[in-house]
């Protein structure tokens, strides 16, 4: 394995390499089945080299331990607000997570659904070295930039096809003191879905609007997270109880420690861990999730950011073709996350799309050495 | 401002263009009268000026695909406008141009409250889209002081930012999908009502192209809640640097207000004579603003006044009536009205790490004595995106070049201070030259790179952004 430990040692093997790389942080994601050659890891280049608590900016280097990040923005009351998912337990590997990986795979958790966005979101800056060996850098360590374009954007869950991440900057978010959630039982998807969309349609600023279709004992289950001060968690769940009463039993969880783990567990798939089938990420409108969920034999779903997003699990090896022609249907994409399938990992994009895509990837990496086979179509 | 010399030859199959134009949309959508075409000269950057040879104002997204392929197989550089209000001339037309205005596409053509989106026209204006779905208790975020005409092509164009960011995000936080119709007339569907890019995150690079990659012509935007209320309260300090550490020390006890804006001496001065919001006399006033409940307003107010006080504030107001929250907001909000009556005046948009703020606010300074122009500075301290005010006069010669070479020097000031040329205005043809000052040429061309994906030859917009001897290379290969 090829581990760089600065910059300048990474531009310098992606400038002599001849043959395709395979690039990875912490290597938790092997998502999809890039071509076989050397492995390029950035792990070797780590470390927070700034934290602005006043001014809401890290920059790390792109190989720092998500986890290093995390305890760093703690120390100061502070968060990634997008909450990136661990995918160690869905993918059934160990490693550490960095923070490029993240950003690599615009990985992003609950509270997607709310104002703060996803991981792009909260994407500030990157520097990057692209297939001819160039460091590169674009955007910069401030909250508005709009100088020149904008590829933090293109680098942010190209899965490293386009350019090995060595740093980025990142807008990070103040912790809430509370969250409050509201679990509702027994509802179909359908009604679910409705439900998430009403509380969605509040002031109360929810940051979380997620549904089993089974939960721990098999009744589905409803969540609904605000968070907030004590006092305003207090009201907004107070508010939210009231308004959905007429859905079903709503029941306020007020531990707040269970709180934590059940967004754990939405965040980070809990209910496919260590099971046998291929796991599907669906994003789609919202009110079309449970209608493509229905189609498709065999599945079990966990929905999150109010139905835009399905985790779905079918038997190995089944599906892929029903999967995305259900979702083509209605718009939006499907990725296979976990299992391995004849069919592309990433959702084929439509033809003036995949010429424009195909470009891209032919002046970011001309060589065609960045994990080829991964992701579009190899130049 | 230097621009490509027009090509003699496109000037020559003027008559052919016009023809060929007129037999894809109606007639009075093509306009071609130099009197008429006047109109079109230039954005709200006015000192510079130019009437393009036509300018199409096409009624759907299909006729502005047929006038671009036109223009393509014609080899006519095409500039796409929105309302012509972009301060950094990103708009501004050369003599062998064809305008292409999409003032005429305003519909909206779809609502879906369930899913939080609206899907419109992109000629509509920012402000109107939040009019189309207030009623139903939702908004549209981004706020950029012209929204009243601005509209959401070249809020798309630009990344338009606005006051309340901090919070909600610019346009690309909030933009979902885009019909996106290329110079070869290629429509394509970006995104949609979905979250996310199925495959590289081409939405993203498109907002905030400046028109370069192709035109929008719809738009599927993010609509939010309204919150229940909002108030906000006025902080007066005897100096910047006080203020700025006010600023900091609230972002970091854990409140995020929804905004928080800043203004200096010379600028309280003049919005004080103007709009008589009641403000106080003082070095530097913050505005600070917060969401939700009453009693959660109460709550979030009572720590940021805590932290105000902490720092010997000479004013320190909580407005207690929407009267008295929107006479506070007047003044903000008529800041650059009001600097217009006093003078002409050119705005800079540079952005800058929110701890650099009492450093950045001393070199301007010092600058504004070294060149003899007075700076008033009016800003959204919070993400740190400033907008001095360069005072000039358009009738002394030679103001105008002391005005830019001073403004120049303040951007560059910003970059070194960490930050950036432009933080929601655009680069334009106004910031073009200094964006070596902050990208390495290799930086500038990777980003060319992904303009020759989208426009091989270099026909949309081709002399904004990049410095006209970076981009020369490319753009006379394409001819």
């Amino acid at each position: 394995m090829l581990t760089p430990q600065s910059e300048a040692e990474l531009s310098e093997i992606v400038t002599g390499a001849k043959a395709p790389l395979r690039i990875i942080g912490g290597g938790t994601r092997p998502i999809g089945t890039p071509q076989a050659g050397d492995t390029l890891s950035t792990a070797g280049l780590s470390g927070v080299t700034l934290y602005e608590p006043g001014a809401l900016t890290l920059v790390a280097q792109a190989g720092t331990p998500v986890e290093e990040v995390e305890a760093a923005l703690a120390k100061e009351g502070q968060r990634l607000a997008f909450e990136p998912m661990d995918h160690r337990g869905l993918l059934g590997t160990s490693g550490t997570p960095t923070i490029g990986g993240v950003v690599a795979g615009n990985i992003s958790g609950p509270r997607r659904v709310s104002s703060v966005g996803a991981c792009r979101d909260s994407l500030l800056g990157v520097r990057f070295v692209d297939g001819m060996g160039r460091i590169l850098k674009n955007g910069g360590r401030v909250m508005k930039n709009v100088t020149g374009y904008d590829l933090n954007k293109l680098m942010c869950g190209s899965w490293g096809t386009l350019g090995v991440l060595s740093e980025v900057a990142l807008k990070v978010l103040p912790q809430t003191h509370c969250t409050g959630g509201l679990v509702i039982e027994g509802l179909s998807d359908d009604e679910a879905v409705k439900v998430l969309s009403r509380a969605l349609a509040t002031p109360f600023e929810v940051t979380g609007a997620a549904h089993f279709q089974k939960g721990p004992d098999g009744t589905p289950v409803t969540m609904i997270r605000v968070e907030g001060s004590d006092a305003s968690v207090r009201y907004r769940t107070g508010e939210l109880e009231r308004l959905l009463s007429d859905t079903g039993t709503v029941r306020i969880e007020p531990d707040a420690g269970r709180n934590s783990a059940d967004w754990q567990a939405v965040r980070d798939v809990a209910p496919f861990h260590g099971t046998q089938g291929d796991v599907w990420k669906l994003s789609v409108k919202p009110s079309d999730a449970p209608g493509i969920v229905a189609r498709i034999d065999g599945g079990e779903a966990l929905y999150d950011w109010g139905g835009g997003l399905v985790w779905l699990q079918v038997p190995q090896g089944r599906q892929a073709e029903a999967i995305r022609a259900a979702v083509d249907e209605k718009g939006g994409h499907a990725t296979l996350v976990r299992g391995r399938n004849a069919v592309a990992t990433f959702h084929p994009p439509k033809p003036g799309v995949e010429a424009i895509e195909a470009g891209l990837r032919q002046r970011f990496d001309p060589k065609g050495v960045f994990n080829p086979g991964l992701m579009g179509r190899v130049a | 401002m230097e621009m490509p010399r027009p090509n003699p030859a496109i000037l020559s199959r003027k008559a052919e263009l016009i023809e060929k134009l007129q037999g894809v949309m109606p007639s009075d959508a093509v306009i071609s009268d130099p009197m008429e075409t006047r109109a079109y000269e230039c954005d709200a950057l006015t000192a510079y000026k130019c009437a393009p040879m036509a300018v199409v104002l096409p009624g759907s997204t299909q006729e502005v695909s047929e006038a671009l392929r036109i223009c393509h197989d014609m080899g006519v550089p095409v500039v796409p406008r929105g309302a012509g209000t972009s301060l950094a001339g990103g708009v501004l037309p050369t003599e062998d141009s064809v305008i292409l205005g999409v003032s005429r596409l305003t519909d909206v053509l779809e609502a879906d409250y369930d899913n939080r989106f609206v899907r419109v026209q992109t000629g509509r204006t920012n402000l109107s889209v939040t009019g189309a779905v207030e009623e139903q208790g939702f908004f549209y975020a981004p706020d950029p002081s012209s929204q009243l005409a601005c509209a959401i092509a070249g809020n798309i164009a630009m990344n338009s930012g606005g006051a309340h960011c901090l919070k909600y995000g610019v346009t690309t936080n909030n933009l979902m999908g885009v019909t996106l119709v290329q110079m070869d007339g290629t429509i394509l569907e970006l995104g949609g009502a979905h979250m996310d890019a199925g495959g590289y995150d081409l939405l993203g690079v498109v907002c905030g192209s400046e028109g370069q990659l192709g035109i929008v012509t719809e738009a599927t935007l993010r609509i939010l809640p309204k919150p229940e209320g909002a108030r906000p309260v006025l902080m007066g300090y005897d100096n910047n640097e006080v203020a700025g550490q006010a600023v900091s020390d609230i972002i970091k006890a854990g409140v995020l207000p929804v905004a928080i804006e800043f203004m200096d001496r010379p600028c309280i001065r003049a919005c004080e004579a103007f709009a008589k919001a009641g403000y106080p006399d003082c070095e530097a006033l913050l505005i600070v603003e917060v969401e939700g409940s009453e009693a959660e307003i109460d709550e979030q107010l009572e720590t940021i006044m805590e932290i105000a006080q902490t720092h010997n504030p000479v004013e320190l107001r909580q407005s207690t009536s929407a009267e008295e929250s929107a006479r506070i907001w007047l003044g903000r909000k008529s800041a650059f009205g009001a600097m217009g009556q006093i003078n002409d005046y050119m705005c800079l948009d540079g952005t800058i790490p929110v701890s650099q703020l009492p450093f950045v606010l001393r070199r301007i300074g010092e600058l504004s004595e070294e060149f003899g122009l007075d700076v008033a500075n009016v800003f959204h301290a919070g993400d740190g995106n400033m907008h001095p005010l360069i005072l000039y006069n358009a009738n002394t010669p030679g103001d105008l070049e002391k005005c830019e070479a001073l403004g120049a020097e303040i951007l560059k000031l910003c970059v070194e201070a960490g930050g950036c040329l432009t933080g929601e205005h655009g680069v334009g043809i106004e910031k073009r030259d200094l964006m070596l000052d902050q990208y390495a040429p290799e930086d500038l061309d990777i980003q060319m790179a992904v303009k020759d994906v989208f426009d091989p030859r270099w026909l949309l917009n081709p002399a904004k952004v990049f410095p006209l001897a970076t981009s020369e290379a490319r753009r006379i290969a394409a001819e």
